[in-house]
């Protein structure tokens, strides 16, 4: 009896041992997937042309680098309701992407922030397909529960580091945030204006250790987008404004930036597909794609 | 039976299965030197460009980390530091634990005690690093972190972490490599010959003289083996440390948050581009380097070059 037992238990022990060498290779499987998709996708570039769907041809969409996931989701769900379609999204950044637009290179510039006025008058129309909210948590029990625009900047270039100096407890503040080349981590930085310029105590790699790292130390700030605020944490206000949908729809809130994807002259302008596009953006589905992103619809 | 697919049917048919088995052992054989050799021929075509494009002494001996800034800036050299003093110190912690208990098990347990034992080293070895990560993240780092606001009481310059910090990778690390030097040393010991035992313990010497006098010795290469594994164990480990380190590229000090090699991969993979990803395979090469380096350099130099009661 007891060798059997034995023999269950190491036989037990095994198929603990093999889920973890399985989950191993899951993981290095997965990347290699990631590569491949890569792969498939810049060979789809080059075959311009499909005869299944009504719709056949090209959409280059040139531009900012912190809409790349949103570009892609929309890009391949749009290839997948029309296969005779090739959206071929490039990312330069927001500035580059409008002068490819303006100077004729691309169908649809992509920035993620507002046009400026130049940019206008070259004929570059804004049209704002979603946005992005960033929300600024901290624990519990903090009792700071406003941050001006000004002692976020400084909390995050090491200036203030107690809770103290903002009328809080006399606590640490453990600055909490993203790893260099997360789209939210771009975001924060760029709307404070403290590009690379953060000291960061923690450099997390995805939104839920930031939650946790947050909900469980005293004192830390992180932020995270909008669309994962729980009652672990608590989400700031700033400068008074709530971190919500409606504000930031609004303008309030000013930790958001729109996602504009700007065309040379009017939607109505542009040529079919283009148009197919923004008819999809703005379909129900289209709207379940902005929010599965973790952006904010517009309307 | 059929006599046709007996193998003692005939010679002929014999010999056809000898030979099968044969060459299915040789390619079963080649099978991991051809995976060494496309993982490092592979390793080293993704990581060397990055080398020739940034230069060699800005990655390796500079010390700021800015992938994503304008102009960015690609030094590694805290982070190789960390993974060289973390692994160090994990090794220093776990390997002393790791092969006392091995003893225990092999020689001074009584034998309902080691039947609890046995199954919880067993136990540890099955647990996903992840889930060290987690426990770390949950338990050690608000320790660390009280631990931390006491020390650090009245300066001014250090930056809290909230006890995501050096030390908490140590512990974890130390723990995760635990199960490997426990288990091959415990083989070890249990392979000296009991004859060396029996003759010690008959020429009058005591148990504990006999254990660190005769049988450690003894099973000198197989607990080599077992601390290069735990070596490479340590300096492998991503998952749990990318939890409990902070990940925050600094100089290795005890309390600062700190960033190994093998998080600075996997933490920055998902969303890096061009360069900063080709310098993220650079950091696998030298990743790499180290585990070879490692291998080679401590067995070579641990085991002195004899060769004697091998595991």
């Amino acid at each position: 009896m007891k060798r059997k037992m034995k023999q269950i238990l190491g036989m037990m022990l095994l198929g603990v041992f093999a889920a973890t060498m399985v989950t191993g290779c899951g993981t290095s499987t997965g990347e290699n997937s990631d590569t491949k998709t890569e792969q498939k996708t810049k060979t789809t570039d080059n075959n311009v042309t499909g005869d299944t769907g009504n719709l056949n041809g090209t959409i280059t969409m040139i531009g900012s680098t912190s809409m790349e996931k949103f570009a892609n989701a929309l890009g391949e769900a749009f290839m997948e309701k029309n296969p005779g379609v090739t959206v071929s999204p490039e990312f330069v950044g927001s500035s580059a992407g409008i002068e490819a637009l303006v100077g004729g290179t691309a169908d649809i510039g992509n920035a993620s922030r507002n046009l400026e006025d130049s940019e206008k008058e070259a004929g570059a129309v804004e049209n704002i397909v979603a946005i992005d909210g960033i929300a600024i948590v901290t624990d519990e029990d903090n009792k700071v529960k406003d941050l001006k625009k000004d002692d976020l900047t400084k909390i995050y270039s090491g200036e203030i580091t107690n809770w103290k100096e903002l009328g809080g407890d006399d606590t640490p503040i453990v600055v909490v945030g993203r790893e260099a080349g997360s789209g939210t981590r771009g975001a924060f930085e760029e709307i404070l204006g403290i590009e690379d310029k953060c000291k960061y105590a923690n450099e997390l790699d995805s939104t839920g250790a930031v939650m946790a790292k947050v909900a469980a130390t005293k004192g830390a700030i992180g932020y995270v987008s909008l669309d994962v605020l729980d009652d672990t944490v608590n989400a700031l206000t700033l400068e008074g404004v709530e971190p919500t949908a409606e504000n930031i729809k609004s303008g309030d809130y000013f930790l958001s930036r729109p996602f504009v994807m700007a065309t040379k002259g009017e939607i109505s302008e542009q040529n079919d597909l283009v148009k197919a596009l923004f008819d999809y953006l703005k379909s129900e589905e289209g709207k379940q794609l902005v929010e599965s992103v973790g952006l904010i619809t517009v309307d | 039976m059929d006599k046709k697919n007996s193998i003692i049917g005939s010679h002929q048919t014999k010999e056809i299965a000898e030979k099968t088995a044969f060459i299915l052992f040789t390619l079963c054989g080649f099978f991991a030197v051809l995976a060494v050799l496309s993982i490092t021929l592979y390793m080293i075509l993704s990581g060397t460009p990055a080398l020739l494009k940034v230069g060699i002494t800005e990655i390796l001996f500079g010390t700021v980390w800015k992938p994503a800034a304008n102009p960015a800036s690609y030094g590694i050299l805290y982070v190789i530091l960390t993974s060289i003093i973390g692994t160090f110190f994990a090794v220093l912690i776990g390997v002393p634990i790791g092969v006392l208990t091995a003893v225990f098990l092999a020689e001074t347990a009584p034998k309902k005690l080691a039947a609890i034992v046995k199954p919880a080293v067993e136990l540890l070895a099955g647990i996903p690093s992840v889930i060290y990560g987690l426990l770390g993240l949950l338990i050690l780092n608000p320790l660390m972190y009280k631990l931390e606001q006491f020390i650090f009481k009245d300066s001014q310059t250090h930056q809290f972490t909230g006890g995501a910090n050096l030390i908490s990778a140590v512990f974890v690390l130390a723990i995760m490599i635990l199960p490997t030097v426990i288990n091959i040393s415990e083989s070890a010991i249990r392979a000296v010959p009991a004859q060396l035992k029996s003759s010690s313990l008959a020429l009058g010497a005591s148990h504990i003289q006999t254990i660190f006098k005769v049988i450690l010795p003894a099973a000198k290469s197989g607990i080599i083996a077992a601390i290069v594994l735990g070596v490479g164990r340590a300096i492998g480990e991503a998952m749990a440390i990318s939890l409990v380190s902070g990940s925050a590229v600094n100089l290795p000090l005890p309390f600062n948050s700190v960033r190994f090699l093998t998080t600075a991969i996997v933490s920055e993979m998902g969303y890096a581009a061009d360069t900063h990803r080709e310098v993220l395979f650079t950091i696998g090469l030298v990743l790499f380097v180290f585990i070879l380096v490692i291998n080679l350099v401590l067995t070579k130099i641990l085991k002195g070059g004899k060769q004697d009661g091998e595991n």
